[in-house]
């Protein structure tokens, strides 16, 4: 096992460049996502860990030698990929034991290792299936098989729950992370998905645009974003950005949405963006859970008010209320009983406790 | 629509058990509508395939002024032989040789093209399948030339090397691997082709995930790219076997089965008794002892094929 550091890590195809400059450190042990929109580069830097991508600047160093021209089989990682990578004229025990019987592996340790995997994932049953008689799900993990037999210093998954249903999907998460609590191996995992995101990591690296936004725990992206973009990316229904600016009225600092609505900041957060200048083009960014139904006993800093619900949408356990606040729309999540309906009026109440304060043309939340 | 199908089946069956089948019910049946949705191709089939293949049977038990059956005596004639048998063993090295030769060079120039960035992989695919698209009776033709023991452009070439001149057609050893030679050079561009489509299909992530499992280069031709492409090298192979087998223009026009009936090949010599030696039965028997080898040889390359079938 090792830690692996990326370095200034450049990936440039032609005239487009798809990572910009990437520093990135991880720890041993260590489970990290790589999350962000298609083409953010998230694949690419996990492509050129393994060594499947050159890289055209900086470097990688894995447990601390630089790998950049090191062939990807000297790297002493695994992978497992979306669509599985499984060879199809093996069974399940032959795909797994591949590398071993490459790497001329004694025949007793290859079988015990496969046997331990196997028994690991619970594929022992299907050892001698070929990849066509598994399903998604199975397939899946014998990818993951094939990696555990190897013992690497590195595992690398791309995007490999991202062919299974929905359901699947969550059975797969869990037993992703149950392996990891039991291997430790450190991880490099990719996905465009934000809930295996915050679920499977211990940290983060929102990237976007061929640059890292944010690394940071999953509970630090979430209420502690750096740019709107993360504050958006991450979370669903996604962070409400309502355009916004700061007044000063008898000596408090007020928050203006609208020309009817504005509310006095709470002691700390005005002490906080006291210093801003007023003149600045804000957006104030709530989460929809700090949106909720207004109800007698408010605590401090949150504020109440009145407005037409455009649509609801009952979810079980809450019921998800979208409204506008001129013209911007507004996503809130209020209490299934709390008597939401479509175009009827209803007062809300936002928690300013919670609400984040960006800079519109810089997209830095202040 | 499953369910519909199966009450006609069962109303038809009980029609059946109540009353002797009328003309109505048959013509109403599915499988009498699909005889008959097939039958002009079956007529097609019978008239092009069957009425040739029989009729050559047929011709095969006749004595040479075709007035007398004879059965198997046609056979029995050419097994007592010695040229017939020089021609069965001419044909197997002609055919088994040229088949593997083509296979190799195909899957070697098959891989260079496949890493030949996009842009220019078409252009090179285009010229690669010149000495397929060319008619062979031509390009023969221009072979012919250049074997031309005095004057050709080899023995030219290699007269530079103090090598010749080599009797390229005359001396029985060079002929055999002149008409082979042109059969490869003919016939490579079909399984480059083949290859190469086979060989776009395999998923670059096998690879990928080979590369990462340790393979070199050699390992990801063994364990990823050859299983994958068994079965299209089985096809291939087998198809370009019963081609190869019956080869013709090539031989004919290269050396006439000469020197010494040397370099004659089922077909060359079939039409060497059949139609210049006048003894049509004889040469319908010759052409028709390729059937069972080619027979043999397609049971064992199909039955892997079934049985690999959709491992993918």
């Amino acid at each position: 096992m090792a830690d692996v550091a990326l370095r200034k890590v450049v990936k440039r195809y032609d005239d487009v460049e798809a990572v910009r400059g990437i520093d990135l450190d991880i720890a041993d042990h260590e489970f990290i996502v790589l999350v962000g929109p298609s083409g953010c580069g998230k694949s690419t830097t996990l492509r050129m860990i393994a060594g499947l991508e050159d890289i055209s600047d900086g470097d990688i160093m894995i447990g601390g030698d630089v790998v950049n021209d090191v062939p990807p089989k000297d790297r002493d990682i695994a992978m497992v990929f979306q669509n599985y990578a499984l060879y199809p004229h093996m069974t399940v025990a032959e795909n797994m034991s591949f590398g071993l019987r490459l790497k001329h592996y004694p025949k007793a340790e290859i079988k015990a290792r496969v046997t331990e995997a196997a028994r690991l994932l619970d594929i022992t049953d299907l050892i001698d299936r070929k990849p066509k008689q598994l399903s998604g799900g199975q397939r899946q993990r014998v990818a993951m098989g094939r990696a555990i037999v190897r013992n690497p210093k590195v595992f690398l998954f791309d995007e490999p729950l991202s062919n299974l249903d929905a359901k699947l999907r969550v059975q797969m998460r869990i037993e992703i992370k149950k392996v990891h609590q039991k291997v430790r191996t450190t991880t490099v995992y990719v996905t465009h998905d934000q809930v295996e995101a915050m679920t499977l990591a211990d940290r983060v690296v929102v990237m976007n645009k061929g640059r890292i936004e944010q690394i940071g725990t999953p509970n630090e992206l979430y209420h502690k974003p750096a740019t709107r973009f993360v504050a958006g990316f991450i979370g669903s229904p996604a962070m409400n950005f309502i355009p916004c600016r700061l007044e000063d009225v008898g000596g408090t600092l007020q928050l203006r949405l609208t020309d009817r609505i504005a509310f006095a900041l709470p002691p700390a957060r005005a002490a906080r963006y006291n210093a801003l200048p007023r003149t600045d083009k804000l957006l104030l960014g709530i989460r929809p859970e700090h949106l909720t139904e207004s109800h007698a006993h408010l605590g401090p800093g949150v504020e109440t008010f009145d407005t037409v619900l455009d649509v609801t949408e009952p979810m079980g356990m809450e019921t998800l209320v979208y409204f506008g606040l001129d013209g911007t729309p507004v996503c809130g999540r209020v209490d299934p009983n709390a008597g939401a309906t479509d175009g009827a009026p209803m007062r809300l109440a936002m928690d300013l406790n919670n609400m984040h304060l960006l800079n519109e043309e810089t997209g830095i939340v202040l | 629509m499953a369910d519909v199908v199966v009450e006609q089946g069962q109303a038809v069956r009980a029609a059946r058990a109540r009353k002797p089948t009328s003309l109505r019910n048959v013509l109403g049946r599915k499988s009498t509508v699909a005889f008959f949705l097939t039958l002009p191709l079956i007529l097609l089939i019978a008239l092009l395939v069957l009425y040739p293949a029989v009729y050559s049977v047929h011709l095969a038990t006749l004595n040479k002024s075709m007035q007398k059956f004879v059965g198997f005596g046609n056979f029995l004639f050419l097994f007592k032989r010695d040229t017939f048998w020089m021609v069965v063993k001419q044909s197997c090295i002609f055919a088994v040789t040229a088949v593997f030769f083509k296979a190799l060079i195909g899957f070697i120039v098959a891989h260079f093209v496949h890493n030949i960035p996009a842009k220019g992989q078409r252009k090179w695919r285009g010229m690669l399948l010149v000495p397929w698209v060319i008619p062979p009776a031509m390009s023969t033709l221009a072979w012919l030339w250049l074997f031309d023991p005095s004057y050709s452009a080899f023995n030219y070439t290699l007269s530079f090397f103090g090598i010749g001149p080599i009797n390229w057609l005359g001396d029985n050893v060079w002929a055999r691997f002149s008409v082979i030679l042109v059969n490869i050079w003919y016939g490579a561009p079909f399984f480059m082709i083949m290859y190469l489509a086979a060989l776009k299909s395999v998923p670059d992530q096998l690879y990928e995930a080979a590369a990462i499992d340790g393979a070199n280069w050699w390992q990801k031709i063994w364990y990823v790219t050859l299983p994958m492409m068994r079965n299209i090298i089985a096809i291939t192979a087998l198809f370009s076997l019963i081609v190869t087998f019956a080869n013709f223009d090539i031989v004919r026009i290269l050396t006439s089965g000469g020197p010494l009936d040397q370099t004659h090949i089922f077909a060359t010599w079939a039409f060497k008794v059949g139609i210049e030696g006048s003894d049509i039965p004889l040469g319908a028997s010759v052409s028709l002892f390729m059937v069972p080898i080619l027979a043999v040889a397609a049971i064992f390359i199909l039955r892997d094929v079934s049985k690999r079938g959709n491992e993918a």
